[in-house]
């Protein structure tokens, strides 16, 4: 359906191949979130990662930054419209983190659980083989409250609310299995790519 | 969480049919829209707008909704007019009674709220972020006047405030809402501070809710000021736009 003298905005073709279709180009980084920035204390902070209700193991802050680092840069694609380009993050990578616990993932699900009681799902085939992080610096430096700092989720090829703001572990379940937003109409998976915003798309 | 869980619901396009427009400020036009859409909302959801091209072109934004569910079949949006803006840009300058874009939604079922929620309600809205805070003032007019509400709102002039002629009216007319106005940039003008948000929890008693919304720096703002006054943080629910 046409809309009668719109013409809109055409991006360069070097940027127009790099926008999923639906986003556009952004140059600040907006900021989107259900409520407050929680308060998380570094000398309290932990990270567990469990099997449904069982604590498989946790890190102390200290513990977390000593393990391996992972950088990685490229774009990133918000629900919400905006994508922003050539971003760098640095964190631990899913796969050093599951073998520093000494393990395999136990189940092909999870949800990433976070300080506000914010949650999400994840497939663990999208975490695995360096395509996701626990990110701790943006830009080189540590992330900022407003982004999710101390620590968040970093699955860049999912829209962004995949990945989880003040992040205090992951839960492995049985089932792929809603959180937050997709109880409430996102899309289970999230591919920009293929524009998956809302459940049906 | 103090919200129920929302059945998943499946966000379709659907057509709409401009029937109004108006200004609102020097920046910000009222769009009325006739669609299904507007049958099945509550204030302080939002809907993604489509517009497209003669070669297929298409672009998308969010937009609060302004209006609350009426029986019109209509439901309006308040579009500020951004710098270079590619659809607001269209409102704002090309739009014309007639037109036909696509809309889906409603989204956002954290952020609204319904007379059944209960109160206090504690509105805090900065520029254009108070569009979807009217459309919950509008809804609490249809009925729910009982319930106390107090609105910080927080524009760069009274003249960019958005809807104050009929907010003050509501503030007049109702005992149980209060309008508490902070102008940056007027001379006398001051950003929102611990004695306005005070003024405004003591007209209104404990919150049962909190719906902020505006710019990053007028959210975060307006949250540590209600935090300090020792509201619950889970009580509070954000909406922000960006820079």
């Amino acid at each position: 359906m046409v809309t009668r003298g719109f013409v809109g905005r055409r991006q360069p073709p070097e940027t127009g191949a790099r926008l999923p279709p639906g986003q556009y180009l952004t140059e600040d980084f907006p900021i989107l979130q259900i409520g407050p920035n929680p308060t998380v204390d570094l000398a309290t902070w932990t990270f567990t990662l469990r099997a449904g209700s069982r604590p498989i193991k946790a890190w102390s802050w200290a513990e977390f930054e000593a393990l391996p680092r992972t950088t990685w840069k490229g774009d990133i694609h918000c629900v919400t419209k905006w994508s922003k380009f050539d971003t760098t993050w640095e964190g631990v990578s899913f796969d050093d983190l599951l073998a520093d616990a000494g393990i395999e993932a136990p189940t092909n699900f999870l949800l990433a659980e976070s300080h506000d009681d914010y949650t999400t799902n994840v497939p663990v085939a999208d975490l695995v083989g360096g395509r996701a992080l626990v990110a701790t610096r943006y830009e080189g430096q540590p992330i900022h409250p407003d982004h999710g700092g101390p620590a968040r989720l970093f699955v860049p090829h999912l829209y962004f609310w995949k990945s989880a703001k003040w992040v205090k572990g992951l839960r492995f379940t049985q089932v792929d299995t809603a959180g937050f937003w997709e109880l409430r109409g996102y899309h289970m998976y999230g591919d920009p790519w293929r524009e998956q915003r809302y459940i049906g798309d | 969480m103090i919200e129920s869980v929302i059945e998943p619901v499946v966000f379709r396009w659907h057509e709409a049919e401009i029937t109004a427009l108006s200004p609102v400020t020097p920046h910000v036009r009222s769009v009325r829209l006739r669609c299904s859409l507007a049958e099945a909302y509550r204030a302080g959801q939002h809907v993604d707008v489509r517009l497209t091209a003669e070669d297929g072109y298409q672009a998308q934004r969010s937009y609060s909704i302004a209006s609350a569910q009426d029986g019109s079949g209509t439901l309006e949006l308040m579009i500020e007019a951004l710098p270079d803006g590619e659809v607001s840009g269209w409102f704002s300058h090309l739009a014309e009674i007639g037109d036909r874009v696509e809309l889906r939604g409603p989204i956002g079922g954290s952020f609204s709220w319904d007379g059944p929620d209960g109160g206090p309600l504690l509105l805090g809205g900065g520029g254009s972020g108070v569009v979807p805070l009217l459309a919950m003032l509008r809804r609490r007019a249809q009925g729910w006047r009982q319930i106390p509400a107090a609105l910080i709102y927080s524009a760069r002039t009274r003249a960019e405030a958005i809807a104050v002629a009929e907010l003050e009216r509501l503030a007049e007319a109702d005992p149980n809402f209060s309008l508490h106005l902070a102008t940056t940039r007027e001379p006398g003008g001051k950003r929102i501070d611990a004695p306005l948000v005070a003024e405004a929890l003591a007209r209104i008693g404990a919150p049962g809710k909190v719906f902020l919304c505006g710019s990053n720096r007028f959210v975060a703002a307006a949250s540590d000021l209600i935090l300090a006054e020792g509201v619950a943080p889970g009580l509070i629910r954000t909406e922000r736009f960006g820079a």
